[in-house]
């Protein structure tokens, strides 16, 4: 009994210099196994008097539950720190990039068509595409544009043969919708035109979105408060607009719209040409004699119609400041987008 | 058009500044690009008299002038070639200022004295260039301010005149106008019939009177053309753009601007026998003004004596029969051409002048008879001689018919949305010179002269709203009975297709689709494309068959400017024509090029294949939910690499194609880099299926792994599909995870590791169903693909 001291002592510092879970399990074994050094101890119990017995196997249990929970603790200290070491070593710089490719996009062009899309068809108007190799007939006789009308001359037309051109504008969509449906309609013609016509502020191919909307209803009033809504929520800016008489074969009356300059609020810059306006997009009730090509009934309907130039708004929306890069697609502008 | 606003002030004038004036008439449909000064400012310039001319004692090319200033004589010394004596011209003064800030100060000029500048146009900003001293008037008063002497103090106005308002291509138009705008009375001139001084006339006959419904005609004789027209006659032709030419011209130009009537001066010493307004002849022709000889065409209408067609009517006239300095006597003309039938003919012969400008789209038919009596009294008043009576010809059933228009109150309300008042409806009515009844709802209106663009009642709203001013007209919002419209969900929309693929770094190009006839010859060598008859250029003469040549375009575009790596898509119409008529074919094309991912730390620098391109399309492909209904089968494509192309298929018809861009065609657009191209039809694309669910087993799945070695030239789909049709119905899943080559196989075989994954709906799977379904896959491989087990 007189060796349990030193016996506790000696353990003690083994077990808190074990390096490792293995050294540590050798203690346990070498102290508190069926042949450890304390069981030993507790089995010689017997070999004392009866009454030195029970404080003496007090002594050593005691020193076995320590060793015990020494031996635990040190166990869990060691976990720990080997699950540390793990992590330190498996620390990366989370700062690099990441893998894989990267993302594309849509052309600010559609976009831009994307967006008006969804202004319009959240009140109602569905998107309807058509040719663009287009017939005579709907690119002009059936707006109101006959051969030869001075109108005409407006269009710089590509042909392709007598009676078929490309179409100059989407308007002959809204041609093809009357003939096929009746009023109530409520449309919007996004897609490619083409005029023969190609300096700085002019491409050849272009992109239009033009609206329809006709019922029983509908008045010169409404169209200015679309068109009015219809720029401030494209800008998603407050900004003045005003509405000038002009002239389209299809529209009777017609309006050019002009808007406050988005570029300097309407103070004069180069963008403007320092009138503080930009004519933006081009309207009017429709021509009785439109509807009269597609048999809708003037007296009991009225409709107006209005048209635009996507990458005028594009331009003017992000700044773009050369028509030709809309069609050059070099990934420095693409990418913007 | 330009007009000189002083011009217009003469007409009416009234009480607002230049600026205010544009912006009302702009508003007005009148719509003002620019306003420009006729002069600079400039100050202490007078009209001075040259009285004499010496050469310089030390300089080749300066004369020393003295000059009277009205208050004496001065020594000026003068450059300019046309400093003669007698000369009226611009002086400016010791003091004055010029502008350029220049001021003129006492000066020595190569040791010769010099008190002031004789000016020429130029240096008084009345022309971006000149040549010499400005040329006064003969009888220009010495002495007197140029500024006030030209009347300087004036705006060009330039209006951009829509084609429906030809009544307006005139200074009496635009007052019109005005007068209206601001209620105004406008001063027009009377313009009393000159009394006859010869009885001299030329027959004239219509013979094509719907062409010309009314001809007015007059003889003046012995005209003295040495006389040219007044300054101030001549300053409002400069001020609207027109030359100067000779007296007559100038005079027929100048009622064309005031009146808007075109008329024409033929040299009556010049005409054989009687005049004829007809229908050319085949065969005939006519040297113009401007010096080029027409054939025309029997549509066209000429003026004609007995030795043929002397001008093309209403569009120019003749050089045979044209006043020149040696006329003496005239014929005057002052017609109206019916628009229709003048209508495209100027531009048929690739002619345009102020006179088929206005004859196409109107001229006021009861015009002629003044215009006459208006250039016949400014000819006397310049070149003298002696009137003739007027001849006028006048087809009245030709004339355009005015039917009356009617207008309802209700209507105004209907379309302006609200109910402009009666005395405003009817001012304004009466003021555009509207003849106007007012009827039980309404108003019964006749139309003017010179309006062509007033037939049907809409005209009139436009009108009024025009007038009264869109800007004041309310604002509303649109009512519309909320209908809830059903959408296909299987379709695909194109703006899902475009966003997959930019998750996939594409980036949309838009190309033109027009493209150069060349490049779509390697492309597509057997189809004729659409041409055009009128390109812009010879690069884009047709209409394109195929989105490659334009993509392989922007892709050039980019690697031009150091970008190696490009992926690009667009969607777009082809044209293709066939027998059973054009179709335009909504399409899709992909383009990539360069390394398969960004240059990273994180990627090996591999350059893309075939297989990056063909896995963003079957990406895509998949979004249809039926991936299955497209097949890839070698095939052979111009301008495509002969071994990696592919026909893409959808239930059995082709729908486009994928693969590497031929070395060849390559080589030739300068491309070294391997670039994969595909092109298919979106129609397909977008014909998504709905989703029908499937129950999801309880039962756990079996793989099973197979290599076998079979000829190289086996299509691996081809094995695939056999292979599930073997397998059995419990197959849920085959993947090809390995296909080797190289070390170890015979070089004209090929390895191929399948994964078959079995799976029941109702049954834990047993050893025995699995073993049979590989044996069948194994016996179909043996025996159809002569394959080898490899283990």
């Amino acid at each position: 009994m007189e060796n349990l001291e030193p016996l506790a002592d000696k353990a003690r510092a083994a077990i808190a210099a074990a390096a490792d879970g293995a050294a540590l399990e050798k203690l346990r074994v070498d102290y508190l196994g069926k042949k450890g050094l304390v069981t030993n101890l507790l089995k010689n119990l017997a070999s004392l008097s009866a009454e030195d017995r029970p404080g003496a196997g007090a002594l050593i249990n005691a020193v076995k539950q320590e060793l015990q929970d020494l031996i635990g603790a040190r166990k869990l200290a060691l976990d720990a720190s080997a699950v540390e070491a793990r992590l330190a070593q498996e620390t990366i710089d989370v700062t690099l990039p990441g893998r894989g490719q990267s993302a594309g996009s849509v052309h600010p062009v559609t976009r831009t068509i994307e967006r008006i899309e969804d202004f319009f068809s959240a009140i109602g108007f569905d998107v309807v595409e058509g040719p663009e190799i287009e017939d005579d007939y709907y690119n002009f006789e059936a707006l109101n544009i006959p051969a030869h009308h001075p109108a005409r001359a407006m269009h710089d037309t590509f042909y392709v043969d007598e009676h078929t051109v490309l179409r100059t504008h989407t308007s002959p969509v809204q041609v093809r919708v009357m003939e096929s449906q009746q009023p109530p309609l409520r449309i919007i013609c996004p897609g490619r035109v083409y005029r023969c016509d190609s300096d700085l502020t002019h491409s050849p191919m272009f992109h239009q979105v033009e609206g329809l909307l006709i019922d029983e209803h509908s008045s010169f009033a409404d169209l200015k408060g679309l068109i009015q809504d219809f720029l401030r929520a494209f800008f998603e800016r407050e900004l003045s607009v005003r509405f000038r008489p002009s002239y389209f074969p299809f529209t009777e009356p017609s309006a050019e719209v002009d808007m406050q300059c988005v570029n300097c609020g309407g103070q004069g810059c180069r963008v403007c040409s320092q009138t503080g306006w930009i004519e933006i997009i081009g309207c009017g009730m429709v021509h009785p004699r439109v509807f009269g090509f597609s048999g809708i009934d003037t007296e009991k309907y009225a409709g107006f119609a209005f048209g635009m130039g996507v990458e005028r708004l594009a331009m003017l929306r992000y700044g773009v400041n050369d028509l030709r890069l809309f069609f050059d697609n070099d990934l420095r502008f693409l990418e913007q987008f | 058009m330009k007009i000189s606003e002083q011009w217009l002030r003469e007409w009416v004038s009234p009480a607002m500044d230049t600026e205010a004036l544009a912006h009302q008439i702009t508003m007005a449909g009148l719509e003002v690009d620019a306003i420009e000064t006729v002069a600079e400012a400039f100050s202490g310039v007078v009209v001075a008299e040259i009285i004499s001319v010496e050469p310089h004692p030390d300089a080749d090319k300066l004369r020393v002038c003295q000059v009277n200033t009205g208050e004496g004589t001065v020594q000026v010394v003068c450059g300019a070639s046309n400093a003669r004596v007698g000369l009226r011209t611009a002086l400016a003064q010791v003091g004055a200022e010029l502008p350029g800030e220049l001021r003129i100060k006492r000066a020595k000029l190569r040791g010769v004295e010099s008190q002031g500048m004789l000016c020429a146009e130029q240096e008084l900003g009345l022309a971006k260039a000149s040549d010499g001293l400005l040329e006064l008037a003969f009888d220009a008063p010495v002495g007197s301010d140029l500024r006030s002497y030209l009347n300087l103090d004036d705006q060009v106005i330039d209006i951009s005149i829509t084609p429906n308002r030809a009544d307006c291509l005139s200074i009496s138009g635009i007052a019109r106008e005005v007068g209206l705008l601001n209620d105004l009375v406008v001063n027009v001139p009377e313009y009393a019939a000159a009394s006859e001084s010869t009885t001299d006339v030329i027959p004239v006959a219509v013979q094509a009177s719907e062409h010309c419904p009314r001809y007015v005609g007059r003889v003046i004789k012995n005209v003295d053309m040495s006389r040219p027209s007044p300054t101030w006659l001549q300053e409002k032709l400069r001020r609207c753009g027109i030359r100067t030419i000779d007296a007559v011209v100038d005079v027929t130009n100048y009622v064309l601007l005031e009146l808007g009537q075109p008329m024409h001066a033929f040299d009556l010493g010049k005409l054989q026998g009687g005049l004829e307004v007809r229908l050319a002849r085949s065969g005939e022709s006519v040297e113009l003004l401007d010096g080029q000889t027409i054939t025309l065409r029997p549509d066209t209408l000429v003026i004609a004596d007995s030795g043929g067609p002397l001008a093309i009517a209403g569009i120019m006239g003749g050089r045979a029969s044209a006043v020149s300095s040696a006329t003496r006597d005239l014929f005057l003309e002052s017609a109206f051409f019916a628009p229709s039938l003048l209508a495209g003919k100027a531009r048929s012969y690739s002619l345009h002048t102020d006179s088929s400008h206005r004859f196409e789209r109107g001229v006021d038919f009861r015009m002629q008879v003044a215009a006459m009596e208006r250039a016949t009294r400014l000819l006397l008043d310049i070149v003298g001689g002696e009137v003739g009576p007027l001849v006028e010809v006048v087809a009245t059933k030709n004339l355009p018919a005015r039917s009356n228009v009617l207008l309802r109150a209700a209507r105004i309300e209907k379309v302006l949305g609200f109910g402009l008042p009666v005395p405003e409806v009817e001012r304004i009515l009466r003021g555009l010179g509207l003849g106007v009844t007012a009827t039980a709802d309404g108003w019964d209106c006749s139309v003017p002269s010179w309006r062509f663009d007033i037939a049907i009642e809409a005209d009139l709203l436009e009108e009024l709203a025009r007038v009264y001013g869109y800007n004041r007209l309310p604002v509303s919002h649109i009512h519309a009975d909320l209908e809830l419209k059903s959408r296909p969900e299987a379709r695909l929309p194109l703006r899902d297709l475009r966003r997959h693929l930019c998750a996939r770094g594409y980036r949309e190009a838009i190309t033109y689709s027009f493209v150069d006839p060349e490049l779509q010859r390697v492309f597509d060598p057997e189809v004729t494309p659409v041409a055009l008859t009128n390109p812009i250029s010879a690069e884009m003469a047709v209409m394109r068959t195929s989105l490659l040549p334009g993509l392989l375009g922007a892709v050039l575009h980019n690697m031009n400017r150091q970008q190696p790596r490009v992926r690009l898509f667009e969607t777009g119409l082809r044209f293709l024509p066939g027998d059973a008529g054009l179709r335009q074919v909504p399409t899709l094309a992909m383009v990539c090029t360069g390394q398969r991912f960004p240059e990273s730390w994180a990627t090996p620098g591999d350059a893309t294949d075939f297989y990056d391109l063909k896995g963003d399309l079957e990406s895509l492909i998949a979004l249809t939910r039926n991936p299955g209904q497209y097949q890839f089968a070698p095939a052979s494509r111009p301008a495509l690499h002969p071994g990696q192309s592919a026909a893409i298929t959808r239930t059995g018809q082709v729908a486009g194609y994928l693969g590497a861009l031929h070395p060849a065609v390559a080589a030739r657009l300068g491309i070294s880099a391997p670039l994969y191209l595909c092109e298919i039809e979106l129609d397909g694309l977008q014909e998504g299926e709905m989703t029908v669910f499937r129950d999801l087993s309880k039962f756990p799945e079996i793989r099973r792994d197979l290599a076998v070695i079979v000829d190289k030239s086996t299509p691996a789909a081809r094995l695939m599909a056999d292979v599930r049709a073997v397998a059995g119905t419990y197959l849920t899943d085959l993947r090809l995870f390995d296909v080797y080559t190289g070390k170890g196989i015979d070089p004209k075989r090929k390895s191929l590791a399948l994964g078959l994954t079995f799976r029941d709906q109702s049954r834990t799977l047993g050893d025995e169903d699995v073993s049979l379904a590989m044996g069948q896959v194994i016996d179909l491989l043996e025996k159809n693909y002569n394959a080898e087990l490899r283990n």
